[in-house]
């Protein structure tokens, strides 16, 4: 469905030097990406700010011409065949507004309905089923500068899918929503993949996000793809951290054991960072005891933040 | 296209309509200020009883020519001037994402009715100055005052789009295009033999104005050209129209391909 070849995208940038001597720059936004999609993949694209997420997506919707490499979205190269493939795909960027700034929502898909000249059974069958999932009835007439964010951004999902897009691209589709909202758009869109088969690819700061959503992650950094695969097996590869939280029963210095070390401390409670693969948390436990007296311990497993923290910090260029 | 074109200005249309005593005012207020580049014209004739052997109903026809035409690309077209917001905002993005041509989209972003001023305006003197310039109408020279509006408008847009490109090179690029556009219709307001030689060459050769009023005025008029080009040129602008609006068509489709977004 989607398929990158050794995609890359260069922009010149002149840096000033001094008053009128300006320097030109070549900075790689993305060096050589290639993966996959399949149809019906739910692909979540993360990797920190200036990673290269925004321009990938872009190039993947023809707004971004490659500097280099192949692209080929449900079979088109999206900058040579922008219309046909805007019939195609949805698009959402989270920090734009696509719909019309002072028309009513139903106005908006109205126009829409013209532009992407859908047939007007399925455009009335759409709009019902999407207006009762994300509840718009009650916000169908206001102008979209009245919405708030999340109203909009239910408009902006809906105006997306109004044209039955095979591929649903997302950036950052939950900035700025709130749990509530945020919550809703998830279930919009898993619904969307798994009743309509809809291929869709989202980036995200928000790794829950991609925890609720995606079965596949990709990560980037500097312009390059540092994991491909599940969550499941980036925590097991690269969450190989557990930690140990002992509570003692009086504040105590930082316990000085082996295979583990102490990474924060709140009073009588520390937190015991170990490998598994050097120690087992039952010998932790007990060395701990014979320490201090000890009142109660939980075991924490890695979550998805911290292994994604730890890997665009050490920029971790295992591929796979 | 034309069908979904009149659907995105219809909208537009409506929304502006929502506010009427605004509209009416800055229709007024949009012909009166254009009105003060007519009145300049007057004031100048007020010392000189010709310029460049033209009469002040003469210099009427060629100004009321290229108002009309100017009024019309600008209601049209006008909507490109905020290209360079566009694109600094990011909006431009979504018009890629959209199965419509990108220039469509960006024209018909907004349609600005109180344009329409200049539009009346123009008009009006034009038809005041036909009254007084004692035209021998011919079924031919009606279809080229016709056809010489049409024309003009055409040119005036290929300019334009033209000139719009830049922004695409260089973000910071809408002063300088305004002083081409507005700069443009104000030299095509006046005959071009009273020109300096290098700003003939360049309304003739170059960037194609001469073909707005100019000539097509002087076969209207049937005035013998006073730099002596030959006749033909008079007929030449429907072909002058088609080659910038295709030049200006090229160089944007080159433009689009660079565009390089903002970061987000």
């Amino acid at each position: 469905m989607i398929e990158l070849d050794g995609v890359e995208k260069t922009f010149s940038v002149r840096i000033k030097r001094g008053r009128l001597r300006r320097e030109r720059r070549e900075v790689r936004a993305v060096d050589g990406i290639s993966f996959r999609v399949e149809p019906g993949e739910l692909v979540g694209y993360v990797g920190p700010n200036g990673a290269g997420k925004s321009t990938t997506v872009k190039m993947l919707t023809g707004i971004l011409v490659p500097s280099g490499g192949r692209i080929s979205v449900a079979g088109l190269d999206p900058s040579r065949r922008r219309i046909q493939l805007a019939r195609r795909i949805g698009v959402v960027f989270g920090q734009r507004v696509q719909l019309w700034w002072d028309l009513p929502l139903r106005d908006s898909f109205e126009l829409l309905r013209h532009i992407y000249r859908v047939p007007y059974d399925r455009w009335r069958a759409n709009l019902d089923r999407f207006s009762e999932v994300l509840e718009l009835e009650p916000f169908l007439a206001t102008p979209v500068r009245q919405l708030s964010l999340g109203q909009r951004m239910r408009g902006e999902l809906t105006a997306a899918m109004l044209h039955d897009p095979e591929i649903l691209f997302l950036d950052e589709p939950t900035i700025g929503l709130d749990v509530v909202a945020k919550v809703r758009v998830r279930e919009f869109l898993a619904d969307v993949n798994r009743e309509r088969g809809v291929t869709v690819l989202l980036t995200t700061h928000d790794l829950a996000d991609i925890e609720r959503l995606c079965s596949r992650l990709l990560i980037i950094d500097h312009g390059r793809v540092i994991y491909d695969g599940t969550i499941e097996r980036l925590i097991e590869r690269y969450g190989e951290e557990r930690t140990l939280v002992v509570d003692l029963e009086e504040p105590a210095p930082p316990l000085e054991l082996d295979g583990a070390r102490v990474v924060r401390i709140e009073g009588p409670r520390q937190w015991l960072r170990f490998r598994r693969d050097e120690v087992t948390a039952a010998r932790l436990t007990a060395a701990v005891a014979e320490r201090a007296p000890l009142v109660d311990l939980t075991v924490e497993e890695p979550d998805i933040e911290d292994v994604v923290r730890r890997i665009y910090a050490e920029g971790a260029v295992t591929k796979r | 296209m034309l069908g979904i074109y009149r659907r995105l200005i219809g909208a537009r249309i409506r929304s502006q309509l929502q506010y009427r005593l605004s509209f009416w005012l800055n229709l007024i207020g949009t012909a009166l200020l254009t009105f003060l580049d007519f009145a300049a014209i007057l004031v100048l004739f007020h010392q000189v009883d010709a310029l460049g052997g033209w009469t002040v109903a003469e210099v009427g026809v060629l100004y009321g020519i290229s108002c009309v035409a100017f009024a019309l690309a600008d209601m049209i077209f006008g909507h490109l001037d905020q290209l360079p917001e566009m694109i600094r905002m990011g909006d431009f993005d979504q018009v890629l994402v959209r199965p419509l041509g990108s220039l469509l989209q960006v024209i018909s972003a907004d349609f600005a009715l109180r344009r329409l001023g200049k539009l009346i305006q123009g008009s009006i003197v034009l038809a005041v100055a036909l009254a007084h310039a004692d035209v021998a109408w011919t079924v031919g020279r009606a279809a080229m005052l016709v056809v010489a509006i049409l024309a003009a408008c055409v040119i005036f847009a290929g300019i334009w789009i033209a000139l719009s490109t830049i922004v695409f090179w260089l973000v910071d690029s809408h002063e300088a295009v305004n002083a081409f556009t507005y700069g443009g219709n104000f030299l095509t307001q006046y005959p071009v033999n009273i020109f300096g030689s290098w700003l003939r060459r360049l309304v003739i050769y170059l960037i194609p104005l001469a073909f707005t009023a100019y000539f097509p005025a002087l076969y209207v008029l049937d005035k013998a050209d006073p730099l002596g080009f030959p006749r033909a040129l008079q007929f030449l602008s429907p072909v002058v129209a088609a080659a910038t609006c295709l030049a200006g068509w090229a160089l944007w489709r080159n433009a689009v391909r660079r565009y390089r977004s903002v970061g987000s």
